[in-house]
């Protein structure tokens, strides 16, 4: 009995110990972990926003581990994605921030909108954080700032190019303007306005704005479709709010052109509008057949694998994260120095694996902020028909 | 004005049926129920998925939201405001329990039916244009009509039904009602059923005009509130009343203030704010409760 017993200790003893070194191995065997943040909003009306955001993360993050990790100088490296949602919030934005300063994050995505991404800029630049917002304010990117990198183009480097193109090609002369009455939404009707004016263009309704939580559009758009334009701008539209109001303007008997400035979803528009949204004119990224190489489509193959279904906005947040682990293998220093990562930047260049042809990674903005600040994505601007997107032009911003 | 007063109608039709079911759980369990706008939305997910996904008839997917969320707000009942109304007595209880479950609803909407806006295709297609003096689409007007004949429903089955009788007798005086042989478990979850089953139904019958996304819950919310506080918290006809006075406030001000920005909910808030000062228990509701 006595034996059995001192048998059975020295077999568990064994298998224990034996655990312990394969476990050892397997832990020295592992890649490190580089931990990148996102603070943005993933819940409320603009969820799709934030949430296209860390999903476009997870996708890309779970492939590049699944092929053996990211090689950042001479380490080998899983990538994390930290996730804090805002929930649209400045206070739980600079909460969030904190919590990634607090992990030792040096890179993170988002906020999704203006007065986030403004409230944060404190923090991360006490903390050396870069961050990527999708917020348009020029001063967030222009110095003495220098902790922002716009991820997608801004309304007022888009607009212009859109109306410009459209009185030139569609015969625009009067415009009128609807937004939500949020910070967000309401910049870049004004800064619309500014940029049609300067293209001579009549603006015959420029006041007009609705609650975000509206559901009935019709009473809102009643007025603005009695003066009669040519095109209808839903300034920084919601993609929760864009069918129903291009609803509401058709129903309403409009037979103009409409567009926005903000990425929309082909899905969503289908089903909320169905063929009363083709011509509606939107931004988006490389997505359309005619552009999207095959990474672009095995990514969207990827995230409808893992999420069920594949976001439209994802097509320009597809980047952010691309950026930061080219820009960490072009300077391994920048690993956990941010003015590494800053010097990179003016001279980065990696190829765009997203994009047909010889499209290239890099950042812009110099025009627009004075130093540059802003990932290269490329505008294109899409047109809606039966259901899917078409490509109506494609620029480039700097 | 044509145009302002149909959309002022239908706007109104849509509200009150929404605040109907607040106000009966109110009425019945004097419990604010911070997850009605939740349950709007998840019978409109469940319109959504019958009748859009999965292609069967638009009065299927109505009656799935209608019995989903009458089983939900019976499930609710039992297991979690009752235990709970059995052991405090504090109504701050029952309401972190309703945000709670608020709460809890965003979090499962979003999980099983995402985040994206979701719509349907129309029921019925084509446009009312008289003289383009009054535009409105078929849709809405079936939609209006629909919402104004469930509501009527609900009237008469409040009024003439044993159900109902029972339940306003509770409604009037739960001590009383007792007495007389009101079963007060069992109505209490037949009325929450009912409550909820209502913002299942109402939120099917929008899903096909507005869409459905899980942000809307919380503002629907509110706006059920505002439209009971101004008819009379727990009084039917009030809630009825709120909703049509403030589907009115909203038309009008969206049309004549429009070109003085978004005002419109300001001078609503304001009105309401001084009408409450005035008149604190509501249009048709009593000072005592």
């Amino acid at each position: 009995m006595k034996r059995r017993s001192i048998l059975k200790s020295v077999a568990a003893a064994a298998s224990a110990s034996a655990f312990i070194s394969v476990s050892s191995l397997a832990a020295w065997a592992a890649n490190d972990t580089l931990k990148i943040g996102f603070v943005g909003v993933t819940s409320g009306p603009a969820a799709a926003w934030g949430t296209s955001n860390v999903r476009s993360m997870q996708t890309r993050a779970a492939w590049l581990n699944e092929t053996g990790g990211v090689t950042i100088g001479d380490k080998t490296y899983d990538v994390e994605i930290v996730t804090f949602d805002d929930q649209k919030d400045p206070k739980r934005a600079i909460a969030g921030m904190e919590k990634m300063a607090q992990e030792g994050i040096h890179y993170v995505v988002g906020p999704n909108v203006d007065d986030g991404a403004a409230a944060v800029r404190p923090v991360a630049e006490q903390n050396g954080i870069i961050y990527f917002p999708y917020a348009f304010p020029k001063e967030l990117y222009a110095p003495p700032a220098g902790n922002a990198v716009l991820g997608m183009i801004a309304n007022y480097q888009s607009g212009p190019a859109i109306y410009k193109y459209l009185k030139e090609n569609k015969g625009v002369n009067k415009v009128a303007f609807v937004a939500a009455n949020e910070s967000d939404p309401l910049s870049q009707r004004d800064g619309g306005i500014t940029a049609a004016k300067a293209l001579g263009l009549e603006v015959v309704s420029d006041n007009v704005t609705y609650q975000v939580d509206t559901t009935d559009f019709t009473p809102v758009l009643t007025p603005v479709i009695q003066s009669m334009p040519d095109l209808l701008v839903l300034s920084g539209v919601a993609p929760a709010n864009a069918p129903q109001l291009i609803r509401s303007a058709r129903e309403l008997g409009y037979q103009g052109l409409i567009s926005t400035e903000t990425a929309q979803d082909a899905t969503v528009l289908q089903e909320g509008a169905g063929e009363l949204a083709n011509g509606f004119i939107s931004v988006g990224g490389a997505s359309t057949p005619e552009i999207a190489s095959d990474t672009m489509k095995e990514f969207v193959d990827r995230y409808t694998k893992m999420f069920g279904e594949y976001n439209d906005e994802s097509n320009t947040k597809v980047y952010a994260l691309e950026y930061i682990v080219e820009t960490l293998k072009a300077n391994p220093a920048a690993i956990d120095n941010v003015d590494e990562f800053k010097k990179t930047m003016d001279t980065f260049s990696a190829a765009n694996p997203y994009m047909k042809g010889d499209s290239h990674l890099k950042y812009v903005g110099t025009t627009s902020f004075g130093q540059k600040r802003q990932v290269f994505v490329p505008m294109v601007v899409n047109e809606f028909k039966d259901g899917k997107f078409e490509t109506l032009f494609i620029a480039e911003v700097d | 004005m044509e145009q302002i007063l149909a959309n002022g109608l239908y706007l109104g039709a849509q509200y009150a049926l929404i605040a109907l079911g607040l106000t009966l759980i109110f009425a019945l369990m004097n419990v604010l129920n911070f997850a009605h706008g939740q349950m709007y939305v998840l019978g409109g997910f469940v319109t959504y998925t019958v009748y859009a996904q999965l292609g069967l008839p638009f009065v299927a997917g109505l009656f799935a939201s209608a019995v989903t969320l009458a089983i939900i707000g019976a499930l609710i009942e039992y297991f979690l405001f009752r235990p709970v109304i059995r052991r405090s007595s504090r109504e701050e209880s029952t309401m972190l329990l309703a945000a709670g479950i608020a709460f809890f609803l965003d979090a499962v909407i979003l999980l099983v039916f995402g985040e994206k806006q979701r719509g349907v295709p129309k029921i019925i297609n084509g446009v009312l244009n008289w003289d383009f003096r009054l535009i409105m689409p078929y849709d809405r007007i079936l939609i209006g009509f629909l919402a104004i004949l469930s509501i009527v429903s609900f009237i008469l089955f409040m009024q003439y039904s044993k159900t109902g009788r029972a339940m306003r007798a509770l409604a009037q005086d739960r001590v009383a009602a007792q007495l007389q042989g009101v079963n007060v478990d069992r109505y209490s979850m037949i009325g929450f059923a009912l409550g909820a089953m209502l913002a299942g139904l109402v939120g099917g019958l929008l899903v096909t005009i507005t869409g459905v996304n899980l942000g809307m819950g919380g503002p629907t919310s509110i706006k059920a509130f505002m439209m009971v506080m101004i008819g009379g918290a727990g009084v039917i006809s009030g809630a009825i009343a709120g909703g049509f006075i403030l589907g009115m406030l909203e038309s009008i001000g969206l049309s004549v203030l429009s070109q003085y920005g978004d005002i419109t909910y300001l001078l609503i808030f304001a009105s309401l704010m001084v009408f409450l000062s005035i008149r604190p228990q509501g249009l048709m509701g009593k000072p005592w409760g």
